[in-house]
């Protein structure tokens, strides 16, 4: 209990530690990074490569026509360690994406979260084997 | 009460404030960190003896310059909140950003006629000029070698030093390349397009490579600087954000065993067809030692997996479209 305010404290700066989206091959250049979007679709492919890799899925519109979406993230080796293998996505999972779209309007993003079909949340950032520069104005 | 917020309070603030203490955790799982070892006291530096694994000292993002050479930052940090000074809600066009407080000439490298035309020809997806992956025409992204300097400018992650009687080699994992640096008294080229090895008169003369040649010899016994020349023309970047290099261009390397967990990387670049005066690079970035059995891991770039990703992604993402307006 003596202790509270200083885990409060380590959690807030720990917090900060793994939010910051830090890339190393490109810039936020792509992105409008004020905006954050939610979406759920059906796995297409994860493609596991470096520099970055990617996920593909569909996403059923109130139209009922599917858009596919395709979000990129770091590259195999930097996100192992929050989790990810080669074998995280199968085509047919279905899936809850939060991510930074890009300008133009395209349903592409960089991924910020994802919900797999068990429930279990992976994210990005810092805790991974690193990115940096690149990014620090996000 | 009141004291109870004070300890998250300041946390917040500090955290606000100096964006590098939540920048500083970005870690390689296994290597060891000088956050990690703060009350550490290193025994002395052994002589003339850089050989090793070593990662960047203060985390992994210390070797990433993706905005360009560290010491040259073509866009300096607000001293205040540490970001860089970049909109990052500027307008995008097919020129890329519109960020005209970034090109301040105080803090642009002393570019040639040259220099600064072919810079200009240089489109990157990093730096005050970045536009969209679709627009660049930055060659690792057609997983085109790097090269150096841009092996250590742009993206100097764990690399394991090997020295022998002959020469120094060094892995790098980023692009999973090496270099070899010889200790055997050979002098570099002394014209890189005419060139032929100093101490042997039947050695063939080199061509122009990715990554030059390079000799190195130790000044004293904790400083061992590598000269490195022979480089093809404008074939690669010098970093990250497009800065030029040619086939004039002599490189610099100074490796300075600061003590016994501790290695200083300094690069000063000459190349009178680009710069009108040699200038600093980088400038004493800390490497630390880490363990033998700590793995480099593989970075490997894959023409065909590039393929792939600017197929569904890269070439996806130009800046002008119906929406975007």
């Amino acid at each position: 209990m003596r202790h509270r305010p200083l885990a409060i404290s380590a959690m807030f700066v720990g917090l900060l530690t793994v939010s910051i989206p830090l890339f190393a091959h490109h810039g936020a250049a792509s992105f409008d990074t004020s905006k954050k979007v939610t979406v759920k679709g059906t796995v297409v492919e994860w493609f596991w490569a470096n520099p970055h890799c990617f996920l593909r899925f569909d996403v059923k519109g109130e139209d009922g026509q599917a858009v596919q979406w395709v979000v990129e993230t770091q590259s195999g080796p930097n996100i192992t360690p929050l989790g990810y293998t080669k074998q995280t996505f199968k085509p047919g999972d279905e899936v809850t994406v939060t991510l930074t779209p890009v300008r133009n309007g395209r349903p592409l993003g960089r991924l910020l979260s994802v919900v797999l079909p068990n429930g279990k949340k992976l994210g990005v950032g810092a805790a991974t084997s690193g990115e940096g520069r690149g990014d620090e104005s996000q | 009460m009141q004291k109870r917020l004070v300890v998250p309070i300041l946390a917040l603030t500090a955290a606000s404030v100096f964006p590098c203490l939540a920048r500083a955790q970005a870690r390689l799982p296994g290597a060891v960190y000088d956050f990690d070892r703060k009350s550490e006291k290193p025994g002395p530096a052994p002589e003339r003896d850089i050989s090793g694994v070593w990662e960047p000292a203060n985390g992994v993002s210390g070797g990433i310059q993706g905005k360009g050479a560290l010491a040259m930052e073509s866009c300096k940090r607000d001293p205040k909140t540490g970001k860089y000074a970049i909109d990052r809600n500027a307008p995008v066009t097919d020129t890329g950003y519109a960020t005209p407080d970034c090109l301040k000439p105080d803090v642009e490298p002393p570019y040639t006629p040259l220099g600064r035309e072919t810079v200009k020809a240089h489109i990157p997806v990093e730096g005050y000029r970045m536009v969209p992956d679709a627009l660049t025409n930055d060659p690792i992204l057609k997983c085109d070698p790097g090269g150096f300097p841009r092996i250590n400018l742009h993206n100097f992650r764990t690399s394991e030093i090997l020295q022998t009687s002959t020469h120094v080699v060094i892995l790098y994992k980023f692009q999973h390349r090496w270099r070899q640096i010889w200790t055997d008294e050979r002098e570099l080229p002394k014209d890189p397009e005419n060139p032929a090895w100093g101490n042997s008169a039947d050695a063939l003369p080199p061509e122009a490579r990715w990554w030059g040649y390079s000799v190195g010899r130790w000044v004293d016994d904790y400083t061992f600087v590598v000269q490195t020349n022979g480089f093809y023309d404008d074939r690669t970047w010098l970093d990250n954000a497009g800065l030029p290099q040619s086939d004039q261009m002599q490189v610099e390397e100074t490796y300075h065993r600061a003590d016994a967990e501790h290695l200083e990387l300094s690069i000063k670049i000459t190349d009178p067809k680009m710069y009108t005066k040699p200038w600093i690079a980088l400038d004493k970035l800390p490497l630390r030692l880490q363990s033998p059995h700590l793995e480099i891991q593989e970075m490997e770039c894959s023409p065909s997996d590039q393929e792939h990703w600017n197929k569904f992604f890269g070439n996806q993402t130009g800046a002008t479209t119906d929406k975007a307006k």
